[in-house]
């Protein structure tokens, strides 16, 4: 039988209605989803494909161009073969026949609708209001008649004091009008900022040449002779002239045609978790136009949340909730930084933190609730909104750095690149912001607009910057704010571990023990993953927490890890391998060094070097040869030093008392101990150690994971520093009197850190995430628990103490060191 | 590949991991030969069309193999470099007979770098 003449499984009918930025994001994501299941039709009132609305004030201002904002040109839609109707509105579904039908009558049948109608700038209800001249600030439209109005009147004004409404005045500004801002409330931004902030920032604005009417009510719009609007009239009986009037007053949500399809609405489509309306199944609504939990949201980085969720249902994956999201909001006017999130008026059991600088224009506000970051207002440097919203969202406990909190993360112990976040924006366009690749500011910047990139990920894979040792992720999430504008690269409220699963780190690692998940295909089946065996990212990770989780268990999946754990040597740029055997607290005498030199000799090891870890590195070793060099060193009592894994490096030691004059204690005896008990397990990053015989700190304990500074009376005992891309000291622990107790703390700390940082996140970002005190409180302030740790660190070192270097030079993994076949 | 061109033998399915690799030391240089985890299985030219980097010593995921060098992602079917990155590594036929691997040494068209 002709295969040509079988019935096609026919396709289900999806049908878009409202074609801005949360339906179009939608559909992307459906379409990386589950292609196929879907014959696709759009709707849009505007006679335009999808457009980046937050450029609408840049194009205002004449920074950019129409054509430069259109994120989604018509090819994009044929390419996807999406039926795209512009200009046509959709005024009637049909729920019982499953149809929508356009103003001039086209149908389109549907088994799934998607309702993206956005919302429209509310029109105050005053006499004249609808005047020519009187426009809302929501489209393409409204800004050429914007523009056109610029080239010929003289006198704007714009009614509302928001976000919106500032951006549009200070686009008049720009194109050379007289602008005035009218506005109802005491001082500007009343939602977004308190008002010391507000009154900086209206000095500001009124330097560049606008004008504020605060506290008046407009009564009405004045009709001039040529029947165009003239003047606005306040309730007070003053005018102001005006040629052209904005009101930016608010938006409501556009639930016109849902409600007249029968959908529940009530100040937004009503939607469940699912994105579903609450009405019918078989109708779902996103963006602007939907009321979640209450909540009607008005910036893009929640719907594209709420994006997610949705083309995960559409898709059938049915797995996704959206459980509301924090915003944080930003105003696009170049020269002024304003950031806000949060809770940030406060309440009776909240505390405030203030900092005023005005002669600098700076202004900064915190509230604390419960020890725990509520709400941020920045104005004039705003470069740790950022990492502020990172805090609240993590709920990280900052009782610790309270005092230090107002001067922002670069004074959390980062030495070298603290500034270079202040300068990136003025960076000329050659400067080098990603040093592993190679990637200037120009690239970035460029690829961003021409390629319209929104996020970070998209960033990192279209010019590779922030895609190695992400050391310039803040310096890229810094480009990427200030050339898109907006909130684009905020972080979305849940983080998930890669692009295979929703979930977070830590919910994955939850289900792993709370569901006594065992392996990775099952920790994957049950936790719905949506790539059938992971990516490189998710594999490695799983791999670890399994381990973590079940020391003595777990079968390790070699295939999942990357090469140089899996053939313990790192992979060098010809393919061969290093081989750094461990010298235990930098300790050798010459019978090692001998054994060494031996090995060095037999295999012509093209270089060695003592490296930075106190210990000797062999260069250049191909592959095939590991195990036979192996099993010399291993003869010769030698170890794998784990300079490839995640695990255990070093630790560092200086000579203390055994011979130095100043040494308090045995700091090179206590090293060892320290390595011979710490060595071998994985970590979730690299582990390094270090011991100083006394302050002077030779063995430069404060960069260390875990770093003991030997005093007089006892041992200090610092955690969370780093050396390496970005430095960061440690914060002191405790102070214990014996090296017992500084054996205990430290298995402690150690199994703290296994036990619940993330996958390739150190002990420094960890400590900033979580917070001291919390460690603290883990480790220092509960003995019981302390004990604990330690005893399970210990638990988990027996099995990982097996020297992976001797196992392989006895045969394990024999194959993964030759070739399957020869063939001359 | 033409018709009459001999498939050598390389060894057995099982000696290969699933979602990983192994070697053939070939007189043009190595051929990597990928089990996936559905036990499918692909040859390339073990070198990264990036920097030469090995492709068998990757991490293997789904149809695709991540380069240990800088983590460029090649697609196992075809040798192609996986988007916005650009270049291929070139593909042999290899198939499964009876659980025994075979492969040819006549590269599949559509790569130059051969
Ligand atoms: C060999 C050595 C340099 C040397 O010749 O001295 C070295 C070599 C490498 N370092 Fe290092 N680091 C070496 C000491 C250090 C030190 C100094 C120290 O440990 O006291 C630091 C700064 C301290 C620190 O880590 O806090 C250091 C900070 C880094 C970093 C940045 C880590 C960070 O958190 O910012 C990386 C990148 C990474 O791990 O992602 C790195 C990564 C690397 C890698 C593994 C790069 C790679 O992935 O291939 C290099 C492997 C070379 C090779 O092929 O063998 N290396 N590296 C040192 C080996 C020490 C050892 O005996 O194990
Ligand atoms: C000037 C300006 C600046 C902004 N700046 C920021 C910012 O800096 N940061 C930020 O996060 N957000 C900003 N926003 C808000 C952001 O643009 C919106 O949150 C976002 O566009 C909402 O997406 P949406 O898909 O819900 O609605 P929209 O993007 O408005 O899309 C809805 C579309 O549906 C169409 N439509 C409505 N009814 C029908 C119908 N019956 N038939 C057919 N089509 C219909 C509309 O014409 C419209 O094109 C800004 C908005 C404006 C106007
Ligand atoms: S820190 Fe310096 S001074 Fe102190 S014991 Fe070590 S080497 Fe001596
Ligand atoms: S050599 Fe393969 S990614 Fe660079």
């Amino acid at each position: 039988m002709d295969m040509s003449d079988m019935p096609q499984t026919k396709k289900l009918k999806l049908v878009m209605v409202g074609n801005g930025m949360a339906g179009v994001r939608t559909v992307e994501e459906l379409l990386k989803l589950n292609p196929d299941l879907y014959d696709i039709t759009v709707f849009g009132n505007e006679p335009h494909p999808n457009y980046n609305r937050i450029m609408l004030s840049p194009v205002l201002a004449g920074e950019q161009t129409i054509e430069q904002i259109i994120t989604h040109p018509r090819e994009w839609y044929a390419e996807n073969g999406i039926t795209l109707h512009t200009g046509k509105k959709v005024v009637k579904i049909d729920r019982q026949k499953r149809f929508v039908e356009t103003e001039d009558g086209t149908r389109a049948d549907y088994d799934r609708l998607l309702v993206a109608t956005g919302s429209t700038p509310f029109i105050l209800p005053i006499p004249g209001a609808d005047l020519p001249g009187v426009i809302g600030f929501r489209d393409i439209s409204d800004v050429e008649a914007m523009i056109e109005a610029s080239g010929q009147y003289k006198n704007a004004v714009v009614i509302g004091g928001g976000l919106l409404g500032l951006e549009a005045a200070n686009g008049f500004k720009i194109r050379g009008m007289d602008v005035s801002v009218v506005h109802i409330a005491p001082w500007l931004l009343e939602r977004q900022l308190d008002e010391p902030a507000a009154r900086l920032l209206q000095s500001n604005l009124e330097t560049k040449g606008l004008k504020f009417l605060l506290q008046k009510q407009t009564a009405e719009l004045v009709k001039g002779e040529s029947g165009r609007v003239c003047a606005v009239r306040f309730k007070d009986g003053e005018t102001v002239p005006a040629d052209i009037v904005v009101m930016a007053v608010g938006i409501r949500p556009n639930t016109t045609l849902a409600e007249s399809a029968g959908l529940h609405c009530d100040r937004g489509i009503r939607v469940n978790d699912t994105l579903q309306t609450v009405t019918d199944p078989r109708i779902y609504a996103i963006g602007e136009c939907v009321n979640h939990r209450g909540i009607a949201y008005g910036l893009v980085a929640p719907l594209f949340e709420q994006a997610k969720v949705c083309a995960n249902h559409l898709a059938q994956y049915g797995i996704a909730r959206y459980e509301g999201s924090m915003t944080s909001t930003k105003l696009k006017v170049t020269g002024i930084d304003l950031f806000s999130a949060g809770n940030f008026t406060g309440g009776d059991d909240f505390e405030e933190i203030v900092f005023q600088d005005a002669g600098r224009g700076s202004y900064k506000k915190l509230t604390l609730k419960d020890n725990k970051l509520a709400g941020a207002v920045l104005y004039g440097d705003t470069l740790d909104g950022a990492w502020y919203f990172e805090l609240m969202r993590d709920g990280t406990d900052v009782a610790d750095i309270r005092d230090k909190l107002l001067f922002g993360r670069s004074h959390l112990g980062d030495s070298g690149h603290g500034d270079e976040k202040t300068r990136v924006m003025s960076l000329p366009d050659n400067a080098e912001i990603c040093g592993c690749n190679g990637v200037c500011k120009g690239t970035i910047v460029q690829a961003i607009v021409a390629k319209k990139l929104f996020t970070l990920d998209e960033v990192r894979s279209h010019t590779k910057a922030s895609s190695s040792c992400g050391s310039c992720t803040g310096l890229v999430e810094t480009l990427l704010s200030a050339t898109v504008g907006g909130d684009y690269s905020t972080a979305p409220s849940k983080k998930p571990m890669c692009g295979c699963t929703d979930h977070t780190h830590d919910e994955v690692r939850a289900a792993i023990t709370a569901n006594s998940l065992k392996s990775m295909p099952e920790t994957m089946r049950f936790l719905d993953w949506k790539t059938p065996d992971g990516c490189t990212k998710c594999r490695p990770a799983l791999n670890y927490y399994l381990l973590c989780a079940w020391p003595t268990e777990y079968e390790d999946d070699a295939q999942s890890r990357y090469i140089n754990e899996r053939a313990h040597g790192n992979i060098q740029k010809d393919g061969t391998f290093s081989v750094v055997p461990r010298m235990w607290g930098g300790l050798t005498n010459p019978k090692e060094l001998r054994a060494i030199a031996d090995v060095a000799e037999k295999f012509k090891v093209p270089e060695m070097k003592v490296t930075g870890g106190q210990r000797i590195d062999l260069f250049g070793i191909k592959k095939e040869d590991l195990p036979a060099m192996w099993a010399d060193l291993s003869a010769a009592g030698f170890v794998s030093g784990h300079a490839y894994g995640k695990a255990l490096r070093t630790v560092k030691t200086c000579v203390g008392s055994q011979w130095c004059r100043f040494g308090t204690q045995d700091s090179t005896g206590l090293g060892v101990k320290l390595e011979q008990m710490t060595w071998g397990s994985w970590m979730p990053h690299k582990y390094k150690l270090a011991v100083s015989g006394c302050p002077r700190n030779c063995a430069e304990a404060t960069i260390k994971d875990f770093g003991v500074v030997c005093v007089d009376s006892g041992y200090e005992l610092h955690v969370g520093g780093n050396g390496g891309i970005k430095v960061r000291v440690t914060d002191l622990l405790c102070k214990v009197e014996t090296e017992e107790q500084v054996m205990e703390y430290c298995a402690a700390f150690t199994q703290l850190y296994r036990e619940e940082a993330h996958y390739l996140e150190r002990t420094a970002p960890w400590v900033e995430r979580v917070g001291l005190a919390h460690i603290k409180s883990r480790v220092v302030e509960d003995e019981a628990n302390r004990k604990m740790l330690a005893e399970r660190f210990l638990i988990s070192q027996k099995p990982a103490q097996i020297d992976p270097w001797k196992a392989r030079a006895e045969g394990v993994a024999s194959w993964e060191f030759k070739p399957l076949a020869e063939i001359a | 590949m033409t018709k009459d061109e001999p498939w050598l033998t390389v060894g057995r399915l099982e000696d290969i991991p699933k979602q990983g690799s192994r070697v053939i030391a070939a007189p043009g240089g190595n051929i990597a030969v990928f089990r996936t985890v559905d036990n499918e299985v692909f040859a390339l030219r073990d070198k990264c069309p990036h920097k030469g980097g090995p492709l068998s010593q990757g991490i293997v995921h789904g149809k695709k193999v991540a380069c240990p060098l800088h983590d460029w992602k090649i697609q196992l079917d075809t040798g192609i470099a996986v988007a916005p990155d650009e270049g291929c590594a070139a593909s042999f036929p290899v198939r499964v007979v009876d659980g025994v691997v075979e492969l040819s040494l006549t590269p599949n068209t559509g790569c130059p770098n051969h």
